[in-house]
């Protein structure tokens, strides 16, 4: 009944690789856009806060397709990382920045629900008791936006571990290189011989997202206890 | 402390042009909701750059726009006892006393931390997480995290207004005895005439966002009878209670006041509207009121259309109020002697 082939223990390998990888690229970059929107006034914030949210409304297919005009081998970015020998376009970094372009609102979004919940006279109290902004920042902000970062993280974890139409476009779906599980599911789907195999994954996609979201269930509690 | 504010601020129709000049080292601002102190005082502490103007604490510039200085809010050495406590619920306690004390620059550091717990009765409490300690704990932890920052100034913006009556007036003694003990100006903000009386020497009234009056808290609260709906408050300091015929009798001074309400104390403080306050320009027959005091008159003073007259009692002072009818019928001058009735159950005993 449960059958996984070798290549298939290599899509699951990495899509949880790429899942860490793209959570843990985002993490630092979604702290300091969350910061910037929940506690910055500046001009263009309303711009920002839409262009970081796009990746939710577009199709993730369009998103891949934009990716492509931009790093593949004539596009903007990609024909200047080309000039210095960095190919980006059907690689396995490839498969990363999909997932961090698509999973990144969903982390934004959780970091400025969390910040936005901080109360602002804690700021203010702890810049008059002697600490500056960046002291400020790593004191009370950072701990007091941990449980919108855990919901966040995991959020995105889970995110890029479906992730599909962007990653298809950009890294393609090379067996044992780019093929992560959604990708190997639509190759097992596409052939009416391989329902077995395409369920097994199918499971296995299953079981990786209930332990994602049943840590990130124990987690918000212990942090609602802890606050 | 020394300090002198011209400042205009300017937001959301609302408009700031605050001009003061004061010194000392109990210093309240008055004024109701919405006339403007938090702003003033975020301004004074740098949470709030204003649109113009200077401020400087005793000789050192804090901000001027003229002169392109504005010293961020830890540049300052200025301290602040939010309205709510704002105590950081990720720290416990003791880490929570110990956040300005840390970040205070060693040369600043005189006050002991084992000595501001002992002050502040904090001892059991240092490792507890602040959201499991009472309104009046977290405020008091509040105020020593502020204290151990070793502050040139303690900036008190409503400490007290998130507070029920009952732990109000407990922590009125701490906020008093602290700053004093430790010698820390403070700068105290209120719109409670009873709080600023207890807690300053000095008051600025603000309204409409600008400073409308300087003068002392009992002037204030003299001043303010008229328009009172409460009167003048008498603040009265009593010794421990002893009971007599149904009633307390409470030492006040060289005299004694009968009331009907006990204390577990040896020192309370009662309060006594000026209004229920009855003059008689000779001793009655018979009263029902069981506090007949013979007084005489020290002073007068008009307050809107009502007079206030300022009562020595064996040594004690009383503020009463009449009309001036009344002061035409007893034909009460200072100097003269009358005597003042008041009913047992006219006083209320503050909290704590």
């Amino acid at each position: 009944m449960f059958q996984l082939s070798p290549t298939d223990y290599y899509a699951i390998r990495l899509s949880v690789q790429v899942a860490i990888a793209a959570t843990l690229l985002s993490l630092p970059f979604g702290f300091a856009v969350a910061y910037l929107i929940t506690f910055v006034r500046f001009r263009g914030k309303m711009l920002l806060e839409v262009v970081v949210n796009l990746p939710l409304t577009l199709p993730p297919v369009v998103v891949g397709y934009f990716l492509l005009l931009l790093l593949g081998r004539h596009g903007w970015l990609g024909s200047l990382l080309n000039e210095v020998g960095i190919r980006l376009i059907f690689t396995l970094k490839a498969a990363v920045i999909a997932s961090v372009v698509v999973g990144f609102p969903l982390l934004v979004r959780s970091l400025r629900i969390g910040m936005q919940g901080i109360d602002p006279q804690l700021i203010n109290a702890s810049r008059t008791l002697g600490a500056t902004w960046h002291d400020t920042l790593l004191t009370i902000i950072l701990p007091l936006s941990l449980p919108g970062l855990f919901a966040g993280s995991s959020l995105m974890f889970a995110r890029s571990l479906g992730e599909f139409g962007a990653t298809i476009i950009v890294a393609g779906n090379i067996p044992g290189v780019t093929q992560t599980i959604p990708l190997a599911i639509y190759e097992y789907a596409s052939s009416p011989t391989s329902e077995k195999m395409a369920l097994s994954l199918c499971l296995v996609s299953l079981l990786i997202s209930m332990v994602v979201l049943f840590l990130h269930e124990i987690m918000a509690r212990k942090m609602a206890r802890r606050n | 402390m020394q300090l002198s504010m011209t400042v205009q601020k300017s937001f959301n129709g609302f408009k700031l042009s605050a001009d003061l000049n004061v010194s000392g080292d109990r210093v309240g601002i008055f004024g109701v909701s919405g006339s403007g102190k938090s702003t003033l005082v975020n301004m004074l502490a740098g949470l709030l750059e204003p649109d113009n103007g200077e401020i400087t604490l005793d000789g050192d510039k804090l901000f001027s726009s003229t002169r392109g200085i504005n010293l961020r809010p830890e540049q300052r050495r200025i301290s602040m006892v939010f309205q709510q406590h704002s105590l950081f619920p990720h720290l416990n306690v003791k880490s929570n006393l110990l956040y300005g004390f840390k970040r205070c620059p060693v040369e600043y550091r005189t006050i002991d931390f084992d000595t501001l717990v002992h002050a502040l009765k904090l001892e059991g409490l240092l490792g507890r997480g602040v959201t499991n300690l009472s309104g009046g704990e977290k405020q008091r932890v509040a105020l020593g995290r502020a204290i151990l920052a070793n502050p040139r100034l303690l900036l008190m913006d409503e400490p007290l207004s998130a507070l029920d009556d009952s732990l109000r007036f407990q922590i009125i003694p701490y906020l008093k005895g602290v700053s004093e003990q430790f010698g820390i100006p403070c700068l105290f903000i209120s719109h409670s005439l009873v709080e600023m009386r207890l807690l300053t020497d000095m008051v600025l009234v603000f309204e409409k966002g600008a400073i409308v009056d300087h003068c002392s808290s009992e002037q204030l609260a003299r001043n303010r009878m008229g328009q009172s709906s409460v009167g003048y408050i008498n603040l009265l300091n009593l010794g421990r209670p002893s009971p007599s015929a149904g009633l307390f009798a409470y030492p006040w001074g060289a005299g004694q006041l009968l009331l009907s309400v006990g204390s577990d104390h040896d020192r309370s403080i009662a309060e006594l509207s000026s209004k229920d306050i009855i003059l008689f320009k000779q001793h009655p027959e018979a009263i029902s009121a069981r506090n007949l005091l013979p007084c005489r008159v020290r002073t007068l003073f008009s307050s809107g259309r009502k007079i206030g007259i300022e009562l020595d009692s064996v040594g004690n002072t009383l503020i009463a109020e009449v009309v001036q009818d009344a002061i035409n019928e007893l034909n009460i001058t200072p100097g003269s002697t009358v005597y003042a009735a008041v009913k047992a159950s006219a006083f209320r005993m503050l909290p704590g």
